[in-house]
């Protein structure tokens, strides 16, 4: 609070806007590193173990392990946008189309020590397996009105006995490293992989929201299905595209994971990360009901997640501790979000500007 | 506080983000008066209305009531109910999945148990008292709208208040049922209740009331005693200027000579699955023409027929003498139709869209998923329509939700506008605005016309009907009775094809 009162001046346009919560949070982080040890944010250039520069820190960490993140959260913004629920069956998904990568680069050999196929195919084929699952989400969503999150229950409860099955339960391992380069780093490149990964979708949703009437349709839908009905657009589309959109993005997330170890762990790959995506929304300042939303706040929320749980490994947190204090921060950052508690504080910074306004004058 | 006053308000003062919406209003309501608020659209009677039951926070200014020493402070509407104010809005606020009786008696128990004969005995009694014939096991969304609203009323009634305020009741009511509404009206004002009556139906004021208040941009113009108050200066001094607008319309009917021209819009056996008989209808090149009739008579299932809103289930349309298909709101729009839907608030805007969004809605759609207009360009548009419109707005990136009625329909009217449609439908243009904005509504539908358009224009209100159309398709129980033109376009004609002959239909 007294960080914000400091810096009145700077924050007072920005009071109302939805970038507000996250960037507040994220210089709070920054803030409570910088006092507790500011070696956190050095960063250095190190070399690996096969012997390539490689940049080490725990920036460089957050950047490279809030990329799945992310990317999930592009695609849970649209769906939350356009259903006014969310897909709580995305761990499970990433699930499925990790091992499906898998599948495919091993092919029937769990432990081939070639390629049995180009990485590009595999990547492919998981990106088409996750759409499907998207649009499976999506039909019971959009067509047979079931609400987001019992519609993606289904896959949420089934989806890691899904992925097991594709190699019947063994676990496969990739032997060639070239699989590894896109979950680590490609050798000579000090920048790991995933960042890149992450900007491109970044790109890619930028210039789909610029280049086409996506994020109209998708929020007037949310808004008001209805009045859309009447203008032309057919909302179940919409809402269906929006969980294809979902299963692209778990896909490409999944594809990470599974090259940052060349193997999966069905039980533990991605787990919680649905909720840490539907977090990264709400940490966005978007409605968790739907209708308009700000994709940039949604992507630092979930920057925002990782930077918190960075944060907290480093003060050597138990790792099963982890959530009971992430939870608290949570909490707080939820209701510094919540509407009610921002107008407050809006109608409190107004009143505290007033004497220096004059002063000014 | 004056002898004989209820309710005393002075010095009101409420702004809004770059908008001062109350300046320095006065209000003075007495024992058994009904009093009515008037002032065109934005003008505070709706902010008036909620500073006093609690919903905005006033910025200054004192309210007294009767029986409360000194001012009274209201935070909520539960303060404001607490006190005896009790509102029945325009839109109405009860739970649609309740049944009668509970949305009577909601929200009062104080924590008793409850008795559900007692509760569904009393509100028969209440109920039978004020003349609404409604079961009180019935659920509330299984009545029609208007029987909604009476139940509203009731509620407000049976709660003991002392100031009753009606905002915009009757403007989905059909006529024996305004006759009701203002006799429960009366009966209220026997007992002493006071009753704040915000309408833009001059008729009514007239009709019912004791005296009225007219502000005008967020000031009090005046406080007047009916009689001192011929309806031309009411209409002057609510829009601030002397009005022959009226007159000028009425002499000016437009006739639509190209009898022998090809329909630029034909229908046969056009049927919905909203349960309106299938019926035939064409309409031409520069021509207005109306549906009428009552309430649920099926004139709005007519129109959404035509546009695909409803599903449709047989018929054969041609435009411009070649046969189209018109199965969703798509296809009309492609074929350079428009339609602007009765329900503003659930079918019109898209509530938290800026006014630029909805001003471009349906031109985009149309233009394509791949082709957005660039901000430049849609805020071009925008800035056209309401230069056009005169659409009262702090700027285009403003949520459309935060604008008065009257302008979010003008809204709506620009998005429209912008698709350049050949045949425009608008569904109850003018329900809920003022007389200045209605008028404007009417000439531009007349000059659109002269222009070449074709518009099909449906009003509860007939003489605005008259007005402005030159033919007009009657409505009876969701079937077709009648086609008037020319001479027959009366008042009387009118009402008499509405009734029909000898049947139940109350048509007075």
């Amino acid at each position: 609070m007294s960080r914000l009162n400091n810096k009145k001046g700077l924050l007072a346009g920005l009071l109302r806007h939805q970038m507000l919560i996250p960037i507040a949070a994220l210089l709070l982080l920054a803030l409570f590193n910088l006092i507790a040890d500011p070696s956190f944010f050095k960063i250095s250039l190190g070399t690996n173990s096969n012997g390539d520069p490689v940049l080490t820190g725990y920036l460089i960490t957050i950047i490279d392990c809030g990329s799945e993140l992310a990317i999930l959260a592009i695609g849970m913004t649209l769906v939350t946008a356009a259903s006014g629920g969310q897909d709580i069956s995305v761990g499970a998904a990433i699930a499925i189309s990790g091992s499906v990568v898998l599948r495919v680069l091993c092919g029937s050999d769990s432990h081939a020590q070639t390629l049995q196929a180009p990485i590009i195919v595999a990547f492919l084929v998981s990106c088409a397996v996750a759409m499907i699952f998207g649009a499976f989400n999506g039909t019971l969503v959009a067509f047979f009105r079931i609400q987001p999150m019992v519609a993606t229950l289904i896959l949420f409860t089934a989806g890691r006995y899904i992925a097991a099955s594709f190699h019947n339960n063994e676990l496969p391992i990739v032997n060639d490293p070239s699989f590894g380069y896109y979950g680590n780093y490609f050798p000579g490149i000090p920048v790991p992989t995933p960042c890149f990964i992450a900007v491109i979708c970044f790109a890619v949703i930028t210039l789909v929201l610029k280049r086409t009437n996506l994020g109209l349709y998708i929020q007037s839908v949310g808004i008001n299905e209805k009045t859309a009905r009447l203008n032309g657009l057919h909302p179940e589309w919409i809402k269906f595209m929006t969980y294809v959109i979902l299963g692209l993005c778990v896909a490409v997330a999944g594809f990470i994971k599974v090259s940052r170890l060349s193997t999966i762990n069905y039980s533990v790959i991605a787990k919680d990360i649905e909720m840490d995506a539907i977090l990264a929304v709400a940490l966005g300042g978007n409605a968790l009901s739907g209708g308009k939303f700000n994709m940039g706040a949604s992507i630092l929320g979930a920057y925002v997640i990782q930077f918190l749980s960075t944060t907290l490994y480093k003060f050597n947190v138990q790792s099963d501790a982890l959530p009971a204090y992430k939870a608290v921060v949570v909490i707080l950052l939820v209701v510094m979000s919540a509407p009610a508690v921002r107008e407050k504080l809006s109608a409190l910074f107004a009143k505290l500007r007033k004497p220096s306004h004059a002063a000014q004058t | 506080m004056r002898e004989g006053s209820v309710l005393e308000m002075t010095g009101i003062y409420k702004s809004f983000p770059g908008v001062k919406a109350l300046q320095n209003v006065s209000f003075r309501l007495c024992e058994g008066e009904i009093h009515a608020l008037m002032g065109e659209n934005g003008a505070g009677k709706s902010t008036l209305i909620k500073v006093l039951t609690g919903v905005y926070p006033k910025d200054d200014g004192e309210i007294y009531l009767k029986g409360q020493q000194g001012a009274v402070k209201i935070h909520s509407p539960q303060d404001a109910q607490r006190v005896g104010i009790s509102t029945v809005y325009q839109e109405i606020s009860l739970c649609p999945n309740l049944s009668v009786a509970e949305n009577i008696y909601l929200g009062r128990g104080e924590g008793q148990t409850v008795s559900w004969r007692k509760m569904n005995e009393g509100a028969a009694k209440l109920l039978s008292s004020l003349g609404i014939d409604v079961k009180p096991t019935k659920q509330l969304a299984s009545c029609s709208i208007a029987v909604q609203q009476m139940i509203a009323i009731a509620r407000a009634v049976d709660m003991d208040c002392r100031v009753l305020i009606l905002d915009e009741p009757t403007s989905s009511l059909d006529e024996s049922e305004v006759a009701k509404l203002f006799k429960m009206m009366r009966d209220l004002k026997k007992r002493g209740v006071g009753i704040i009556f915000v309408t833009h139906f001059l008729d009514q004021v007239y009709e019912v009331c004791d005296k009225i208040t007219v502000l005008r941009d967020g000031k009090l113009v005046g406080e007047y005693q009916i009689e001192d108050m011929p309806r031309v200066m009411l209409v002057s001094k609510m829009l601030g200027k002397e009005l022959d607008d009226m007159a000028e319309i009425k002499n000016d009917i437009p006739v639509c000579d190209q009898k022998d021209s090809t329909p630029v819009y034909e229908a046969e056996g056009l049927c919905s699955s909203e349960g309106i008989q299938p019926f035939d209808f064409y309409i031409r090149r520069g021509e207005v023409n109306g549906f009428t009739g009552l309430l649920g008579s099926g004139r709005s299932e007519s129109v959404r027929a035509i546009f695909g809103a409803d599903k449709v289930t047989s018929g054969t349309v041609k435009m411009n003498g070649k046969p189209v298909n018109i199965t969703k709101p798509i296809d009309a729009m492609r074929n350079g139709i428009a339609y602007l839907p009765e329900d503003r608030k659930r079918d019109g805007i898209v509530g938290d869209l800026s006014v630029r969004d909805n001003i471009i809605l349906a031109l985009q759609v149309i233009t394509g998923f791949f082709k957005p207009f660039s901000k430049a360009k849609a805020t071009e548009f925008a800035e056209e329509y309401i230069r056009l419109l005169d659409i009262k707005t702090a700027s285009v990136n403003t949520p459309i939700k935060s604008l008065s009625g009257g302008n979010q329909q003008k809204v709506i009217l620009g998005r429209w506008l912008l698709t350049h449609p050949k045949y425009l439908i608008l569904d109850e243009p003018t329900r809920g605005i003022d007389v200045g904005t209605k008028v404007e509504i009417q000439k531009l539908v007349l000059k659109l016309a002269s222009e070449g358009m074709s518009v099909t224009f449906i009003s509860s209100e007939t003489d605005e009907m008259l007005r402005t159309c030159s033919r007009l398709i009657v409505m009876r129980d969701r079937k077709q009775v009648g086609e008037l033109t020319g001479e027959q376009l009366t008042q009387n004609t009118i009402m008499s094809t509405i009734a029909g002959g000898g049947n139940d239909e109350q048509a007075e």
